[in-house]
């Protein structure tokens, strides 16, 4: 089938769906997966860059909003200040308590500036760890919104100890004694990600990216041209697919056709759906047993030769299971 | 073209990437270099031989410049007699995203350096006490955390919880693997969880900064040692100098991310002069080890 076929039987589906109020989420996704093998994985990647960076793409409080009932948020982090790029409260989910943290990132140009493009300082960091701490005293589990393109690289950010706030909150999550469900729904962005970033269970909305660093970055840096962008992006797998290949997330959340932003309401309902089906399911763990999945999940991530057992351990163990 | 034309080509080409070839090299880091042609010292162009630098570990003897060691050396000058056992050497790196050029630069690396990975593991005495130490190299693909970096760091710190020997480690990075991707990325998850685990077990975890730290090492386990040292004016940081010259559009300080600069702002305990650094640790095994039998 040609390009021009593919599309012109999308919009065939598309029209009928409409018509007859059809559920055909399934048929067009195989469509666009057609598209996009005919197409170069080149486009395919890079299309997923420019959804996740959408600026009308629903923010964190934007989700918070549509999928808790109730949200309070909770300010600072009683060391310095109050970072307007993370966000954090305590909230209702169907009428059951949890907490949340996340990235906000501006929807124009004026919150931007107030929210510094949803990049964090340390003092963000240290809030969500308190937030995550007065959700483990109570025995509250932990919603984490991802979306950030990093951590703020600035000279407030060093001298208040960036790295640390990051190290620390790696470490610490990995002892908390209450759910952590993570979803990343924007950009994920290297450690300014991960720092929220560690959880019992990682969604990841299809359109969403996680990376090491930007594609930008890693074509100035790597391929000493920053022009290259777009091939960047296609070799970084960067996509929620690719991720889901590597275990790095457990499952994808999937969107509306076009992007979350043509829809958010559906987008948040399949959120909340899948919210409440981990969550009900983790709390029947003892703490101990989820402490020791986490650090489990974790410790098998990554892939390397090790000669004197002649195979290659992690994912690709897996990998050839799964086949 | 004329054979009289060639051969002046080819001559001036000699020239030109001999030039190329040594500033290159400086700017790499590769100061040795500099002393062996030059015989002075790169800092305070003071007068200084190759033998004279090795004879004071590598350290200017006008200026206290902190020349940059590989790993080897660096185990002759802290272990007890140079004596080390290495283990997990055949842990090596994979490519698992088929990112075009990693194994080629793999394997330059591993020519280059002699190294097959960007940290070396072992055990080791250090005055005496047995402790598990780990070594990064720069000199390796610029000390970057890949997957077998992360592994080797992880097991480290695991055996060290295991067996009750205090862990150190020498950090010298610049961040994640970015070839490796997502994965690298994870490496920081994943030795943060060993260092959650060591602190469990209430067995002491030191850190030494050395000449550069950064990135994805800093925001991870080198930032999670019970007491931190670093080397005078080691580069110490998170996000790269031109990044942040970039965001804040002005020239950062002089002292901007130096070791001193990450004291005063609270982020490293102490400043360890190169010279005194086998006694420091010495001391601070006997200080987190044993206190109970010592104190009855």
């Amino acid at each position: 089938m040609t390009k021009k076929e593919v599309l012109k039987r999308l919009a065939e589906l598309q029209g009928l769906a409409e018509k007859h109020n059809l559920d055909i989420t399934e048929e067009i996704k195989q469509l666009e997966a057609k598209l996009s093998n005919g197409k170069s994985s080149l486009d395919a990647a890079w299309k997923k860059v420019e959804l996740a960076r959408q600026t009308d793409r629903p923010t964190t409080l934007d989700y918070i909003d549509m999928i808790f009932d109730e949200f309070i948020e909770l300010h600072g982090d009683r060391f310095f200040s109050d970072d307007p790029a993370m966000v954090g409260g305590i909230g209702l989910l169907n009428g059951k308590p949890v907490t949340i943290i996340g990235q906000q990132r501006g929807r124009n140009l004026k919150e931007n500036l107030l929210r510094n493009a949803g990049m964090a300082l340390p003092d963000g960091y240290r809030k969500a760890l308190r937030l995550v701490k007065q959700a483990q005293k109570f025995g509250r589990p932990v919603v984490s919104f991802v979306d950030t393109q990093g951590a703020y690289p600035g000279v407030a950010s060093e001298e208040r100890g960036i790295g640390e706030a990051i190290a620390h909150n790696l470490k610490e999550f990995f002892g908390i004694k209450v759910p952590i469900v993570v979803i990343l729904i924007g950009q994920g962005g290297s450690g300014g990600a991960l720092g929220i970033g560690i959880g019992d269970v990682v969604f990841m909305l299809e359109n969403a990216i996680y990376s090491v660093i930007s594609p930008e970055g890693c074509a100035s840096i790597l391929l000493r041209d920053s022009s290259k962008a777009k091939y960047a992006a296609s070799i970084m797998k960067l996509t929620a697919r690719d991720l889901l290949q590597f275990d790095v997330i457990d499952t994808i959340i999937s969107e509306p056709p076009g992007g979350a932003h043509l829809n958010p309401e559906v987008t948040a309902a399949k959120i909340k759906l899948e919210l409440v089906k981990v969550l009900g399911k983790l709390a029947t763990k003892a703490p101990e047993q989820l402490l020791k999945l986490r650090y489990e999940k974790y410790r098998a991530m990554g892939v390397f030769i090790e000669k004197s057992s002649k195979k290659k351990v992690g994912f690709f163990k897996r990998l050839l299971k799964k086949q | 073209m004329s054979r009289f034309t060639r051969r002046i080509r080819t001559w001036m080409n000699r020239i030109l990437t001999r030039r190329v070839l040594i500033t290159h090299r400086i700017k790499d880091g590769d100061e040795r270099l500099f002393v062996a042609r030059k015989n002075e010292c790169p800092a305070c162009h003071k007068h200084l031989s190759p033998d004279e630098l090795e004879s004071s570990l590598f350290v200017c003897p006008a200026c206290d410049h902190h020349f940059r060691l590989s790993p080897w050396e660096r185990i002759k000058f802290t272990a007890d007699g140079g004596v080390f056992h290495e283990f997990c050497s055949d842990i090596e790196s994979f490519n698992p995203l088929g990112f075009p050029d990693y194994e080629q630069k793999l394997a330059s690396s591993k020519k280059k350096s002699g190294l097959n990975e960007a940290i070396v593991t072992g055990l080791c005495r250090i005055e005496g006490n047995d402790v598990v130490l780990g070594i990064m190299a720069f000199q390796f693909m610029g000390g970057s955390m890949g997957s077998a970096v992360g592994e080797k760091v992880t097991r480290a710190m695991l055996m060290g919880a295991r067996k009750k020997i205090p862990v150190i480690i020498f950090t010298a990075s610049g961040g994640a693997r970015m070839q490796e991707g997502i994965l690298s990325l994870m490496q920081m998850a994943k030795t943060s969880a060993a260092a959650a685990v060591l602190e469990e077990s209430k067995v002491p975890f030191f850190i030494v900064l050395t000449d550069p730290t950064s990135g994805g090492v800093t925001a991870s386990y080198a930032m999670l040692g019970d007491v931190i040292l670093a080397e005078p004016a080691a580069l110490v940081g998170f996000a790269g100098r031109r990044v942040i010259e970039g965001t804040i559009r002005q020239k950062l300080p002089e002292n901007f991310q130096m070791a001193e600069f990450q004291q005063e702002k609270g982020f490293v305990d102490t400043i360890v002069h190169r010279k005194e650094l086998r006694k420091t640790l010495g001391i601070l095994i006997k200080t987190h080890t044993n206190i109970k039998k010592a104190w009855r």
